[in-house]
């Protein structure tokens, strides 16, 4: 057992504890403070696999600027436990059915794929910045380019419904 | 389990933790002393002689004050979230020590046994975007504290900090990649080896020299990231008492009002490494000297240079008024995310007709 490997179930226990904590916890401000936590926890895990790059943008992204969006909602609508609607008896039935199936697709899913091999970790520089820019501007140039011009028309799109008089 | 400890590297771990130790308690003490540093410039703009009672030139009143801070009592309101109302003041002195680590403080000095130390925590080759990322966490601590206060204040004052925060960060953002096009490199280091070797005594290959304008968009940002006058909207004592701080009384409210200046000194040497050099000093040939000395050198002079910035800070608080919320909205979106952007246009023209 080497460092690589402790840290790695370290890590793995903390994003799987946050993640549950996350779910369990009554009042939503929490809730996304959790949820925070286990963004970062899979930002360490990039880190082992030396992918930096992909985890510091996970941490800009996600942490930084969509995370902070939502606590801006939850706090804007004040939402609490206490004011939070009762789900009736047959919704939360529903709700059980397709989580439990969704678990089993993606658990069916995941038993099929192959273990990673564990050599790669800490050794492979696909993840470093060099790399990764240069095959995302020459081999995926043009869905890079898609799917930035998709992200401007989502924005053109906010402003036009965010405008009050038209 | 003894494999275990064996494979560990002791020597580099312990040099780091030293490290990390030493730039930790270094950063608070700067913090600490410009605080005082803070009164004593207001007291010289406004013509009275500021802080003077507490040791020879009331140099101890920050301990004073930090005693004072200790000693008072601890409230925290009924109606909060007891956890998050401790969490915030804590997360918001934790982000602002983070960015420490990938700073280049100096450049390798060479212990006794011969081992070579970089003055520097992590030289990742992606430090400019781990500042940038411990800088958008640097909202979390305010809202948090805010929200958990209860208090209609507070929260305004919250989501103010949030909203200001956000906005400037995207000029932050653009006015940094026009820096990244033509240093090519994210890494911190490498930045201040680069503004190294010039002409004219080092002082050409300054980056403020290629970036004016980048720079200047990094500044006010910078001012606007850190919560200072002229955009220290989240506080406005006059609108909102005492903003996201409001509830906040003893070493808690301390920790906030503490970490803005951990914050200002770190921005102040993130400024210094991207534009002003880092440790390099001009019309000095770092190779002549030995490498310990040129190390103490350099370390000397990235602290005189952040203590100019520092100086800097604290002159436009005293100087320039704060602003209207709805000013504040318009310099960011409508002036700065604008001039970032033509600044990064003009500077991949001129990447593109002077390196063909």
């Amino acid at each position: 057992m080497n460092i690589q490997t402790i840290l790695f179930i370290l890590l793995s226990i903390l994003s799987v504890g946050s993640a549950l904590m996350m779910m369990l916890s009554k009042n939503p401000v929490k809730s996304i403070l959790w949820l925070i936590v286990v963004f970062f926890s899979i930002s360490g895990h990039y880190v082992l696999l030396n992918a930096q790059f992909l985890a510091v943008v996970n941490i800009i992204v996600y942490a930084g600027a969509i995370m902070v969006l939502f606590l801006f909602v939850v706090m804007l609508m004040n939402l609490n436990a206490d004011n939070e609607p009762v789900k009736n008896y047959r919704l939360r039935l529903i709700a059980i059915i397709s989580g439990g199936s969704l678990l089993l697709v993606l658990l069916s899913a995941f038993m099929n794929v192959q273990q990673a091999n564990p050599v790669l970790l800490k050794t492979g520089d696909g993840g470093l910045i060099h790399v990764l820019g240069m095959t995302l501007f020459t081999k995926y140039v043009l869905p890079f380019e898609i799917s930035s011009v998709l992200f401007l028309s989502a924005m053109v799109g906010a402003v036009v419904i965010g405008k009050k008089d038209s | 389990m003894n494999g275990i400890l064996l494979n560990i590297d002791w020597p580099f771990l312990i040099e780091k933790l030293v490290l990390i130790a030493i730039v930790v308690s270094i950063s608070l003490v700067v913090a600490m002393y410009t605080t005082f540093a803070e009164r004593k410039v207001a007291g010289l703009l406004q013509d009275r002689p500021g802080p003077n009672r507490a040791g020879p030139f009331g140099i101890l009143q920050p301990l004073a004050d930090g005693m004072k801070l200790f000693f008072k009592e601890e409230i925290i309101p009924n109606f909060s979230s007891k956890a998050l109302f401790v969490l915030g003041p804590g997360l918001a002195m934790l982000t602002a020590i983070m960015t420490s680590a990938v700073i280049p403080w100096g450049d390798k000095i060479i212990l006794p046994g011969g081992r070579e130390m970089q003055l520097q925590i992590a030289d990742v080759n992606i430090g400019i975007l781990y500042v940038f990322a411990v800088v958008s966490l640097g909202v979390y601590g305010i809202m948090v504290g805010a929200w958990a206060s209860n208090n209609k204040y507070s929260l305004m004052g919250g989501l103010r900090a949030a909203s200001q925060i956000i906005s400037y960060e995207l000029a932050l953002g653009l006015s940094l990649i026009a820096l990244l096009m033509f240093t090519g490199t994210l890494s911190l280091k490498e930045m201040v080896v680069q503004q190294q070797q010039g002409g004219w005594g080092g002082l050409l290959s300054w980056n403020i020299l290629k970036q004016p304008l980048g720079f200047f968009i990094f500044l006010v940002c910078a001012f606007a990231e850190c919560n200072r006058t002229p955009f220290d909207l989240p506080e406005a004592e006059n609108e909102l008492i005492g903003g996201y701080h409001t509830e906040y009384s003893s070493m808690k409210l301390g920790f906030y009002l503490f970490s803005e200046y951990v914050n200002m000194f770190i921005s102040s040497a993130v400024m210094v490494t991207l534009f002003f050099g880092g440790y390099d000093i001009p019309f000095l040939n770092e190779a002549n000297l030995a490498v310990n000395t040129a190390a103490i050198l350099g370390v000397v002079a990235f602290f005189i240079k952040i203590a100019c910035f520092l100086f800097l800070f604290i002159w436009v608080r005293w100087t320039i008024p704060r602003f209207r919320y709805d000013q504040l909205m318009h310099l960011g979106w409508r002036i700065m995310i604008p001039l970032a952007l033509f600044n990064m246009m003009a500077t991949g023209a001129a990447i593109l007709f002077f390196n063909k």
